[in-house]
């Protein structure tokens, strides 16, 4: 798929549909490509798509919407939901995108088969549903379907929400349901409060605050950030205390709650590997219960739960019946 | 926040020994922890500059400093914040800051009273090199709004030891007159001063203002100094930028003129990082450059 | 030269921690970071790379300077205690204690840094050979041997045993204080390791990268390569590289203000971040491009300038394994470290 994808940047680029292309940059050691600009035919042999591409560009079309002329940007299905949400936020320029939806078999997450033991590692490639991973230790196999990140497990489908055409898109992953993906949600609304404090207290005693989640989430595009803000007390960049550490990831969560669109970026680049998206699924899973099914990001234009009123709204009464205080 | 982090509750003591302790009121001697300043007097020299004097609690001076050096000041819960010093170091009761209010901890600062106490900690940086480079050489200064503060302390310094230099020019502008810090010892001191020349400028026509009129770089062509001199320029950048232009075109070279870089800063002792440019840290190898100095640093200034 | 079994480490430990604080790295939540050591959390010695370095036992990520109270019109200064019991930090790796060396060349310069010194004075370093160092891993460029730490206790993991060879007096301070775990042995015992981690090593794909171009005279000429334009623009502008480096010192001032009083403390900082420069009345790096070019300028140019020619990387390729755009200092040093 990614000669088809380079071929047709190309013709793009050169019958001046657009001026420059927003993919994936060959990195240099076969997992680590990185978001980039190619600004010509030249530029574009460097370009990658593979399943390491799991950068989600959505959020760097904010930037690329600012520049002179149209910007071709490869979309999977999951980052158009990013996409959508964004022009609803009126935070991206569809004018001047040009979206190609590419298919997507799923992304991987370096870090499940680095756990795994498996060190050294010179190159990866894909046969059926193995990795061969090349070491400097030897020759090694990894499942596919092991390496996985968390939220290709628990797939949106091959879908796109929004593009001007599609590449590969048939050969994309099927919906799941592979895995419920509020099934560890449940896990914890089944937990007593101090089990459930528990487990948050020992997963964000790890964060370093380097604002990697709130820096690569689409739903995080305000210019400047209340934790940026020096006249505020939350602007604490070191973790001051445990209290403080919950306060900024419990008030990004309500932030982005009713816009989060469940990409898993958070989570994918968290470099303590924090469950973020739990957070975020937990207001998913109540907003679905409370005002019936919703995903943002599958459309432009519908007014969101938390932004929309009707009389058959849940009333507060509904949160005390599942046993919560006022 | 733990105050200690190794995790275990026992007990920590200061060392008493030299390498920690200072004299002076029992403190740790670590640059990051201040000593307690009392405002003695706090003078209203334009509408947005407030002149600040400061004394130990012993009714001292703080610390011995040189003309060109900074301190840290701050209001505790507020913030931290580095002036320069821009009482002159022949002062031996007090020191001054000259502070323009333009953010929270000034707007602080400007409401606090005689009495108040703050914290300051220095002097940090390195300062005009009164006692070398500058020995025997006639002065020009040139000084746009509030920096005059920094020169301020070198004038004086001057003045005191009049017989070390030559000859004295100030060239002062501020917005308006009513913008012209130290504007009482400008007149009553200075102007007054032998051998002391003093050319004030104001950027626009005021009723009840007969000097001169327009900005400093074009008020410097006009006066058009000889190059015999030292220069020392302290202002807004854009000043500095036209006044640098200005006095290359009369033929002075950069080795001639000395400035004072401002950056952001938050340890004062070359070790948090953000002032620094190139090799240097502007709080511990600056403020005072030399502008020859400048032109070897990455334009982040 | 000594050696303990691998199964009696437990006792080892708990021996040290009867008389010391002991940090190492333990796996919690699916992470390995320098913690305490107690009886019940994980040691984890296989991870090569823990996330933080263990540079916050020296420098941690926040720690009180000084309490500050207000009565009646004056105010009360409490400085923080220092340091001054002795602990031991196990497990660090060669290029680790080496950042500790750069750290120490900013901290203990004069005017010296209590708070770091104190630490410094009174931590027990033992440092872990790389058994199987990674394809991250580029400790060689920086003439680090990852085969023999220069630690106050160097010591490798072979088999079943866990070799120890004191290197300082400290080293042989807590040496003597655990000699009952001990066995005296051969040096030969590693050398077989040792020549066996420098091969592999040698094979690694960033261990022969060119620094060359790295020198204060090309200050300028790298200040204003156009390709940092190209470079920083995937950047997300937040402080992963900076935080899980274990050379990266910046820091900031703050005031917390606990309702009884102010304490003001300080923590670390990134230069990445927009606010780093941020005066009353501007900003002198305003594009993120301005503020990741310094971060790379100040590792491989600025910083060296001021410590004869000491780089401020280790190559411990946390960056390389963490940033969230796959950026880091490898493909920085790959784009401009040859002769242009």
């Amino acid at each position: 798929m990614q000669e088809r994808l380079i071929e047709r940047a190309k013709e793009l680029l050169a019958d001046g549909t657009v001026v420059r292309v927003l993919g994936w940059q060959q990195g240099d050691l076969g997992y680590n490509p990185e978001p980039a600009y190619f600004n010509g035919p030249e530029e574009l042999e460097g370009f990658v798509y593979d399943g390491f591409c799991g950068a989600n560009l959505s959020k760097y079309m904010i930037q690329a919407g600012k520049l002179e002329g149209k910007s071709l940007v490869f979309l999977k299905p999951c980052d158009t939901y990013s996409f959508n949400q964004l022009i609803k936020e009126h935070r991206v320029n569809r004018d001047k995108t040009y979206i190609i939806g590419v298919g997507c078999k799923g992304t991987l997450d370096i870090d499940k088969v680095k756990n795994a033991g498996i060190k050294g590692i010179e190159s990866i490639s894909q046969e059926g549903d193995v990795l061969k991973i090349k070491t400097i230790y030897g020759e090694k196999e990894f499942p596919f379907e092991d390496a996985l990140l968390e939220r290709c497990t628990v797939c949106k489908g091959k879908t796109h929400q929004i593009y001007d055409e599609l590449i590969g898109a048939e050969e994309g992953q099927e919906a799941g349901p592979l895995g419920n993906r509020f099934e560890m949600v449940e896990k914890l609304e089944a937990m007593s409060p101090e089990e459930r404090f528990a487990f948050w207290q020992n997963e964000l005693s790890k964060c370093i605050r380097c604002n990697a989640c709130r820096n690569v989430c689409p739903a995080c595009s305000c210019l400047k950030c209340v934790f940026d803000s020096n006249q505020f007390d939350s602007a604490q960049k070191a973790n001051a205390d445990t209290f403080e550490e919950q306060m900024f990831h419990i008030i990004r969560a309500f932030h982005v709650a009713g816009r989060c669109t469940d990409c898993g970026e958070c989570s994918r680049v968290c470099p303590q590997g924090i469950p973020l998206h739990l957070l975020n699924r937990k207001f998913i899973k109540d907003i679905n219960e409370f005002y019936g099914e919703y995903q943002a990001g599958e459309d432009t234009d519908s007014r969101a739960p938390l932004t929309d009123f009707t009389f058959e709204d849940a009333e507060p009464g509904i949160v005390t019946e599942r046993g919560g205080k006022h | 926040m733990d105050t200690c982090t190794c995790g275990k509750s026992h007990k920590h003591e200061i060392p008493q020994g030299d390498t920690f302790m200072s004299g002076k009121n029992g403190q740790i001697k670590e640059m990051l922890i201040p000593l307690i300043g009392v405002i003695t007097d706090i003078r209203t020299e334009t509408p947005d500059v407030k002149t600040f004097r400061v004394v130990g609690r012993d009714g001292k001076k703080l610390f011995e400093h040189m003309p060109g050096q900074c301190a840290m000041v701050s209001v505790p819960g507020v913030g931290e914040a580095m002036f320069s010093i821009t009482s002159s170091p022949t002062n031996k009761e007090f020191q001054e800051f000259s502070i323009k209010r333009c953010g929270s901890l000034t707007d602080v600062l400007h409401g606090m009273n005689p009495g108040d106490e703050i914290t300051v900690r220095g002097p940090y940086g390195n300062a005009f090199p009164v006692e070398t480079a500058l020995k025997g050489q006639n002065l020009l200064f040139i000084a746009g709004g509030i920096g005059l503060a920094p020169l301020r302390s070198v004038i004086n310094y001057v003045l005191d030891n009049r017989e070390n230099y030559g000859t004295v020019e100030i060239l002062y502008g501020s917005r308006s007159a009513d913008d012209l810090v130290q504007l009482e010892e400008i007149q009553q001191v200075w102007c007054k001063t032998p051998g002391v020349d003093v050319y004030l400028t104001i950027d626009r026509e005021q009723e009840g203002w007969d000097g001169h009129v327009g900005f400093v770089p074009s008020y410097l062509k006009e006066i058009g100094f000889t190059t015999d001199k030292t220069v020392l320029v302290c202002g807004p950048p854009i000043m500095i930028k036209f006044v640098l232009a200005g006095l290359t075109e009369m033929g002075f070279t950069k080795e001639q003129i000395y400035t004072t870089l401002e950056l952001r800063m938050k340890c004062g002792i070359g070790k948090c990082g953000r002032c620094n440019i190139g090799s240097k840290y502007v709080c511990k190898d600056g403020p005072v450059f030399r502008f020859d100095e400048i032109d070897e640093l990455p334009p982040e200034y | 030269m000594y050696q303990i079994a691998k199964n009696r480490l437990p006792e080892l430990f708990a021996a040290i921690a009867k008389e010391q604080d002991l940090f190492l790295p333990i796996r919690k939540c699916d992470q390995a970071n320098y913690g305490l050591w107690s009886e019940e959390v994980q040691v984890d010695l296989d991870t090569l790379k823990t996330v933080k370095s263990g540079k916050d036992c020296f420098f941690p990520q926040s720690e009180t300077l000084y309490s500050c109270k207000k009565e009646d019109g004056k105010l009360s200064l409490d400085p923080a205690k220092l340091t001054e019991e002795p602990f031991v930090v196990f497990g660090m790796r060669a290029c680790d204690v080496q950042g500790l060396k750069v750290l120490d060349h900013v901290f203990l310069k004069d005017p010296v840094d209590s708070f770091y010194a104190a630490r410094r004075e009174h931590g027990t370093v033992v440092a872990l050979a790389c058994h199987e160092p990674e394809e991250t891993c580029f400790c060689k460029v920086f003439g680090i041997d990852a085969a023999e730490p220069a630690a106050d206790v160097a010591a490798w993991m072979i088999g079943e045993a866990l070799y120890w060879k004191p290197l300082t007096g400290k080293g042989e301070t807590l040496t003597g204080m655990v000699k009952e775990f001990l066995t005296e042995t051969e040096e030969r015992a590693v050398e077989e390791e040792q020549a066996q981690i420098r091969t592999i090593i040698e094979k690694l794909p960033y261990s022969h990268l060119d620094l060359s171009r790295f020198k204060p005279e090309n200050t300028m000429d790298l200040f204003d390569d156009s390709r940092w334009e190209e470079m920083y623009q995937p950047c997300l502008a937040c402080g992963t590289c900076t935080f899980v480096c274990p050379t990266c010192q910046c820091y900031d001032i703050k005031d917390f203000n606990t309702g009884d009083g102010v304490q003001r403390y300080r923590c670390w900082d990134s230069c990445m971040y927009s606010d780093f420069t941020m005066m009353a009345h501007g900003n002198m790096r305003t594009s993120q491009m301005q503020r990741f070019r310094q971060r790379f300028m100040h590792k491989l140019v600025y910083y060296p300038a001021n410590n004869e020619g000491m780089y401020s990387c280790v190559g411990c390729g946390r960056c390389v394994s963490k940033c969230p755009a796959s950026l880091n200092i490898v493909k920085v040093i790959k784009k401009l470290g040859g002769e242009a």
